[in-house]
Formats: structure tokens, C-alpha cells, sequence
């Protein structure tokens, strides 16, 4: 899993109409930004930084105002309230073109009546650009995009994926300061989709440019993204990096939506040093490490992933001369479900609950496997629990 | 194997039943129109004769010409306040009692065109216009307008808004945007739907009867006079020129049209 995307500082204003802003700069700016339809408000007071080359990703369920958020930033609505700052300016009520802003549209939008070469120079024609310069910076963008020899073809010639190239060329003409992306990669197959997310990452790299990609794809948005902002109901629920955002997630609800999560209900019990009893209905009493939040006492969920817990058939054996507190729990496999990488077991546990655990399928031939009704040993430490306010 | 066969026997025979249905009265008047005969039922040999007559016929000539001007001017202002209509209604923000006005501007479709010719008469009286070839060419653009805004919008209705506001996006304020992404996609549906107001108006008689006045008569008027006395061959002569130019017109017209669809699914290779 990567944290932080390496970035070049080599922005590539040389070439570009605007220099861009040095990476790390701020650049964007969301202020308080809330958008009402009829009675329903689709983003509820958003406020955001965003760093040049920046890889940012809005993550979300439908319906969450991710994409409402994005068309305010490429200035298809106006919010209702708020201010959305670039480089220091309030771009909040400008009209789509006079924004250095370009957007890559879900279903690319090329123009059908275009070549793929006109529809690359569209922009840059608008823009009121030297013919000589069109001719270069076009023939540059499609061998960026690898679409060499297709200059001529009508959208309706070209594959979805070189649909997808001629519509990511289209916006990157322009050499815009921020490039947003409204889920470019949802009508793709699942590997071209693969191959394709990593060409966006090393294009971004390489032109130092900041994307804000929309996505319902948790992967998606975790393999590209250096940072991600969560949202629900139109607010933003929790903006991390994709490890902090799997790893120490802010509240119930973004354990569950990124990712799988055994969650456990219960009441805090007592402190023990940096140790914490929590006692669940489900699973009995688990030790988690205390989190750096002091966060009282009260009804809790102990989070813990899949892959975090360890199964054995007696138990763990603690490594000689040294005394871990461990959480173990017994059990018995109700469910196996065979993924080819790893293979999730789900263990009915004595106490009551359900435990989901992944297990890595290290070896071609496995004899250790284990088979439906076996009695196993959950176990997992106390650093692998995240304490949830319930 | 045999069954289908029969079947699409059956199917041929009633393809040919309908199609000479349709088209044996019209075959009729094009073979009698270069018939030599003075008699119209009597066959005479080949000749052009009813054409020369035709050509030399000055007040026949006048209301062909009336009819060409009327039906150009009427298609043309037409198509353009039923292209402006249509776009209004399927891009402008939604307003309180769209559906009323869209419902409005399609009622003449269905109004019997004895009542839209009487109430534009009655108007006319009114208004104390004389009457002639403006109060025609007003009249039939009230016929066809709805029938340019019915194609169009159905056009427009399956474009994908994001072309606009990727065009925007890329520089364009609405209006550029519209005139050069929206203008040329909607562009065949806007030729087919002159087509259709352009032979709407010419072969139009009873609007133009309520509104035209003497001596600015129209080609159907017209030819339904001189058949009231008798139909002479001529008459079959000026009607098989009306079918080439309509037939012409309607060729062209579904060609732009399949064009028009085609260029819109963007998915479909061609």
C-alpha cells in the first residue's frame, strides 16, 4: 500500500500557458462550500485544501455529493454558499471557461462530429492559440496518450479505452492547473481499468500537474490517490492518506465503507498502562491499545480488518521470554470462500459472534488449510484493534 | 424450412397488395400524364404535349411559383422559430408550465386543419391584413412550426448534455458552445424538418384556401378549381412534377435524418 505518491518537483511550466504553482504550493482552496437542490442539499459545508500535484481523490457511495462538489469546481453549478479560492482568487461564481480548470467527463464527452485531432484542439483553438502551436501541442498530447496514428479516426472509430485516451488528451491540452476527473475509469473492463490507473499515476508524475479524481472505487481511489477525502451526505467524513484512511479510519461508518471490518460492540472496562479492556457482547473482552484520542468511557466498536487476524489450530505460541497480550478466541469455521490470493475464513466464535479473517494462500499446496466445522484459534494483537466511538 | 418459406410468400404477396394500394393511383396519373390523348381514361400514345401545355400556361406557372415562394419562406421562418422552440424547451431551465407550452406548441399536429384555416382567417379579418401571399406563408408556418420543433427535439432530446459543458469547459461561453458543438449535431434534424414544413405548404389546400385572396392562388388551389370542371391531362402533367419534387425533398430529407442518427451514437462503429 503506498502512503505517499513520490512526487517530481519538475513541473513542466517550460511548455505550459501558466506555470503551474511549485508541488506542495496551496492551490485550492474549498471554503464552507454548500450546494442546495430543490430541498435536498447535496454538499453540506465542505471545506478542503488541496497542495499542487496533488493526486486528491473524493471518494463516496452515490448520491453523497461527490460529483455535485466536482461540477462546482469545473463551474457547472454555483454553490449556494461558500468560496472556492484558487491561487489565492474566489472562482466560485466564474463561468466554466473562465476557469484554468479542464474536466475529463464520465462518459468523455468527445465530440462525435471531430476527428480525435480536433477534438484535441478544440481547447486550444478557443484559447486562441498559433496554428503552428496547435499542430505541436496536439501531436505532443497524442503521444503522451499513445494514440499515434488514430489523429483522424471520429469517436465512434476508437475503442473505449482509446475513447478514454482522446478524452484525457482533450483536457490535459489546455495545461490546466487542476485536472478534474469524474470517475474516468468506470466504463473500462477491470484490466484495462488496471493498466490504465497506472498510467494516470505516472502521467500525473511526470507532468507534475494536481488531479481531483471522483470515484465510487475504494481501490480505485487508494491505488491512485495520495490523499482521499471520504464523503457522506455531503459532508466530508474523514481526508487522510489511503493507509491512515484503512488503518485508523475516524468513524464506524468509513471502517465499514473502506474496506472489511470485523466490528465489535462494547463498553470500556478498565485501563491497564497503554491498554485498554474493552468488554463485547460478541467477543468476550478484547485488549486494544488505547488510541492517541483520549476518548473516555462510553459505548465503543472494536474494529479489527480481516487480514489482521491470525488463525491457529491451538492457539499462538508465545516467542520465548516474551509475554504479548494477545486477543484470543475460539471458534469453530462456519464459512470458507476461496479468493485465489488469500482465502476469508469466517470463524462462528464461541462467545457468540462472527470473526472474518484473510488468510494468504503462501503455498501452491497447502496442507494446513483449513476445512469447514474445524475448531480453530482466532488471535489478534492489541495494535490491530482501532477503537471506534459506536 | 417450408413453412417459412410460405410465410414469407404470404408476406410478399401482401407487400405487393399494400404497395399497389398505395401506388397504382399515383403510377396511373404519371403514365397518363405523357398520354397523347386529349381523353384523360383513353390511351394515346407517348408525348410530352401536356408539359409544353402546361409551361404555357401562365396562370398555372403563377400559382406554381406562388406555391414554391410560400412554401421556401414558410419552411424557412418555420424551421427557424421551431428550432429556437425546441431548444427552449429541452435546454432552458425548467419553468413553471413547461409541459403546458410544449403541450401547445404540438396541439396543431392534432387540430383539423379546417379550424386552424378558419380561426387564422378570422384573424386576418381582424387584423384587416389583406390577404395574399404573407397571410399564407403566416399560416403555414403556424402548420409546420410543430412539426420542425417535434423533430428537432427529439434530436436534441438524445444529445448528451456533457458535449455542451465539456465545450464549455474548454473554453466556450453558452452561446460559442451551442453554435459549435450543439449546432452541428442537431444540424441534419433542422434540414429534415424544413423538408417536411417545405412539403407540408405545398401541398397544403384548405389552409391556404381560408387564407389566401384573389389572384395570389396556390398550386393546389389552383388545380382543384380546374378539376372542377374537368379534369384535363395537364393536370396530370403539373401533379407528376409536384410528386418528383416531393419525392426529391423526402429522399433527401430521411437521408439527412439517418445521417442525423447516426452521427449521435457515438458507440456504434460505423
Amino acid at each position: 500500500m503506498t502512503d505517499e505518491l513520490p512526487r517530481t518537483d519538475t513541473a513542466t511550466s517550460a511548455a505550459g500557458r501558466d506555470p503551474y504553482p511549485a508541488a506542495g504550493q496551496p492551490l485550492l482552496r474549498i471554503e464552507g462550500v454548500a450546494k442546495t437542490f430543490g430541498t435536498f442539499r447535496a454538499v453540506d459545508g465542505v471545506s478542503l485544501d488541496i497542495k499542487a500535484g496533488e493526486f486528491f481523490a473524493l471518494l463516496g457511495p452515490s448520491g453523497c455529493g461527490k460529483t455535485t462538489l466536482l461540477r462546482m469546481l469545473a463551474g457547472f453549478e454555483t454553490p449556494d454558499e461558500g468560496r472556492i479560492l484558487l491561487g489565492g482568487k474566489d472562482i466560485a461564481q466564474a463561468l466554466p471557461h473562465e476557469r484554468p480548470i479542464n474536466m475529463m467527463f464520465q462518459n468523455y464527452a468527445l465530440f462525435p462530429h471531430l476527428s480525435v485531432r480536433d477534438n484535441i484542439a478544440f481547447g486550444l483553438k478557443r484559447a486562441g492559440m498559433a496554428r503552428a502551436d496547435i499542430a505541436t501541442r496536439v501531436a505532443e498530447m497524442v503521444a503522451l496518450v499513445k494514440l499515434e496514428g488514430l489523429e483522424k479516426r471520429r469517436p465512434d472509430q476508437l475503442s473505449g479505452g482509446q475513447r478514454q485516451r482522446v478524452a484525457l488528451a482533450r483536457a490535459l491540452a489546455r495545461r490546466p492547473q487542476l485536472l478534474l476527473l469524474d470517475e474516468p475509469l468506470a466504463a473500462l473492463d477491470k484490466k484495462l481499468r488496471e493498466s490504465t490507473q497506472g498510467e494516470l499515476m505516472e502521467l500525473q508524475r511526470r507532468l507534475g500537474m494536481t488531479f481531483i479524481i471522483v470515484t465510487h472505487d475504494q481501490e480505485e481511489a487508494m491505488t491512485m490517490a495520495s490523499r482521499i477525502g471520504v464523503m457522506k451526505a455531503g459532508k466530508l467524513a474523514q481526508v487522510a492518506s489511503p493507509r491512515e484512511l484503512y488503518e485508523a479510519p475516524r468513524s464506524r461508518w468509513i471502517a465499514e465503507f473502506v474496506g472489511d471490518i470485523n466490528l465489535f460492540d462494547g463498553e470500556s472496562k478498565l485501563r491497564d498502562g497503554h491498554r485498554l479492556v474493552i468488554g463485547t457482547r460478541d467477543a468476550g473482552a478484547l485488549v486494544v491499545a488505547e488510541p492517541r484520542e483520549p476518548i473516555g468511557t462510553g459505548r465503543f466498536a472494536v474494529a479489527i480488518r480481516p487480514e489482521k487476524v491470525k488463525l491457529s489450530r491451538r492457539g499462538p505460541v508465545s516467542e520465548a521470554g516474551r509475554e504479548t497480550v494477545i486477543n484470543r478466541l475460539d471458534g469453530v469455521i462456519a464459512d470458507i470462500c476461496y479468493l485465489g490470493g488469500t482465502t476469508t475464513y469466517k470463524v462462528k466464535l464461541d462467545t457468540g459472534g462472527m470473526l472474518q479473517a484473510s488468510v494468504a494462500n503462501s503455498a501452491r499446496i497447502d496442507v494446513d488449510a483449513y476445512s469447514l466445522n474445524q475448531n480453530v484459534v482466532a488471535w489478534f494483537t492489541p495494535d490491530d484493534c482501532v477503537v471506534l466511538p459506536s | 424450412m417450408r413453412k417459412v418459406s410460405r410465410l414469407s410468400r404470404f408476406n410478399i404477396a401482401s407487400l405487393a397488395l399494400g404497395l399497389a394500394f398505395l401506388y397504382l393511383p399515383i403510377l396511373i396519373l404519371v403514365l397518363y400524364s405523357f398520354n397523347a390523348s386529349r381523353l384523360v381514361t383513353v390511351w394515346g400514345g407517348w408525348s410530352l404535349r401536356w408539359y409544353h401545355e402546361f409551361f404555357n400556361d401562365r396562370a398555372m406557372i403563377e400559382a406554381a411559383w406562388m406555391s414554391l415562394r410560400v412554401a421556401v419562406s414558410s419552411a424557412t421562418i418555420a424551421t427557424l422559430l421551431g428550432t429556437l422552440a425546441a431548444v427552449a424547451l429541452s435546454r432552458g431551465e425548467r419553468f413553471r408550465g413547461r409541459t403546458l407550452f410544449s403541450g401547445m406548441l404540438y396541439a396543431p399536429l392534432v387540430m383539423p386543419e379546417v379550424i386552424t384555416g378558419l380561426s387564422l382567417l378570422l384573424l386576418f379579418v381582424a387584423l384587416n391584413a389583406e390577404r395574399g401571399f404573407w397571410t399564407v406563408t403566416i399560416a403555414h408556418t403556424t402548420l409546420t412550426m410543430c412539426f420542425v420543433a417535434v423533430v428537432v427535439q427529439s434530436r436534441l432530446g438524445s444529445l448528451d448534455r456533457s458535449l455542451e459543458e465539456a465545450a464549455m469547459d474548454l473554453g466556450c461561453d453558452p452561446v460559442r458552445a451551442f453554435v459549435s458543438v450543439t449546432l452541428p449535431l442537431i444540424a441534419p434534424a433542422i434540414v429534415a424538418g424544413w423538408m417536411l414544413a417545405f412539403t407540408l405548404s405545398l401541398d397544403d389546400l384548405v389552409i391556404a384556401s381560408f387564407t389566401t385572396g384573389p389572384g395570389s392562388a396556390t398550386l393546389p388551389i389552383r388545380i382543384y378549381s380546374e378539376v372542377r370542371l374537368g379534369v384535363k391531362p395537364e393536370i396530370n402533367a403539373i401533379c407528376t412534377l409536384v410528386i418528383a419534387l416531393i419525392a426529391v425533398v423526402i429522399v433527401i430529407a430521411s437521408l439527412a435524418s439517418k445521417l442525423s442518427s447516426s452521427q449521435g451514437e457515438s458507440a456504434a462503429p460505423l
